[in-house]
């Protein structure tokens, strides 16, 4: 009971405070569940957020279903989406019922010209932290270059890139060791 | 998520006109969560009040939360094999090209000034090196972002 308290409680506060969604939301995760927590390991969970972009949803979705799911079950996994999406589905509908009054307001439009470039940063860092495990040899480094150049020159959408990546994994890595 | 959304609500069911959903994501937008549910909520309480909301988020959650539950179930049986280990050791590498790819990205989305700069990477400092929480970084930046665009430095 204690452990399912602790998981809604640490992905309410994810979810509270993850501003910039997608990606940025890996940064949130990182620093209260993988090292506040230590429910699962880094490697792990840049595997669900390889499985995440593979898959329909969104991120915080899709890692707090299958992190709580890992920690405690079934109703772990309920508890954890429903953290994740509660306050900023208030938040939400607060903001919808007076959406024209604060559509208007400068602060708001001040405060986000801040946020908007942190985001950057907070991804950015998600992006550092995962490079650290992810490039463990030169292989890995062959395939995020490939990687890269795929997704950003060649155009190539992101779940394509993922599984020839992993194809190239299995192949490259069976062959060596 | 957002275009098969907007095709949903706007184009198929005709619920919202395409600015009303511009706007409702320009605004959704500045709220901490995923940008599909932020949205969702909005739709749903334009449409049917706060249950309308409830209704629209619940229903973007599920099939996500019943996919990965699904996986995460079949996964943990499999994960430990040496295929699908090598296999993720050739997916790790692509996942952090793809967020580098993001921040590029996004990089050319807010355009270069001095003070985006010291922002974000102020922000990648502290978080990847001085292990500050990125709550505290978006806290302070708003902050900064209030005080220059007070003062008319950034627009």
């Amino acid at each position: 009971m204690t452990l399912l308290i602790n998981i809604f409680l640490s992905f309410l506060k994810v979810g509270a405070f993850s501003f910039g969604g997608g990606y940025a939301i890996v940064s949130f995760i990182q620093k209260e569940i993988i090292q506040n927590k230590g429910w699962i390991d880094l490697k792990e969970f840049i595997d669900i957020v390889a499985i995440a972009e593979m898959t329909p949803g969104p991120i915080a979705v899709n890692s707090s279903t299958y992190i709580g799911y890992k920690v405690a079950g079934f109703w772990g996994s309920i508890l954890g989406t429903v953290g994740v999406l509660l306050i900023p589905s208030l938040l939400a509908l607060i903001l919808s019922i007076y959406f024209n009054k604060f559509k208007s307001q400068k602060w708001v439009k001040w405060a986000l010209n801040g946020m908007r470039p942190a985001v950057l940063g907070i991804i950015a860092s998600a992006g550092f932290t995962i490079g650290k495990v992810a490039f463990a040899d030169y292989i890995s480094v062959i395939i995020g270059s490939l990687a890269f150049i795929g997704v950003y020159k060649l155009k190539i959408n992101p779940f394509l890139v993922i599984i020839l990546s992993g194809v190239l994994g299995l192949i490259l890595y069976s062959v060596i060791i | 998520m957002i275009p098969v959304i907007q095709r949903e609500v706007v184009d198929t069911k005709k619920w919202i006109s395409q600015e009303e959903f511009l706007d409702a994501i320009a605004v959704t937008n500045s709220l901490p969560g995923p940008l599909a549910t932020n949205a969702a909520t909005y739709v749903g309480y334009k449409l049917a009040g706060p249950l309308g909301s409830f209704a629209a988020v619940f229903a973007t959650a599920l099939p996500s939360f019943l996919i990965i539950l699904v996986i995460v179930i079949f996964f943990s049986t499999i994960k430990d094999s040496i295929i699908v280990q090598n296999i993720f050791n050739g997916i790790r590498p692509a996942v952090s090209a793809l967020i580098f790819f993001a921040v590029i990205n996004l990089t050319k989305f807010l355009g270069f000034n001095k003070i985006n700069i010291l922002i974000a990477l102020g922000s990648f400092i502290a978080i990847s090196i001085l292990n500050i929480h990125p709550f505290i970084t978006i806290l302070i930046s708003g902050a900064i972002g209030f005080f220059f665009s007070r003062r008319g430095r950034i627009k």
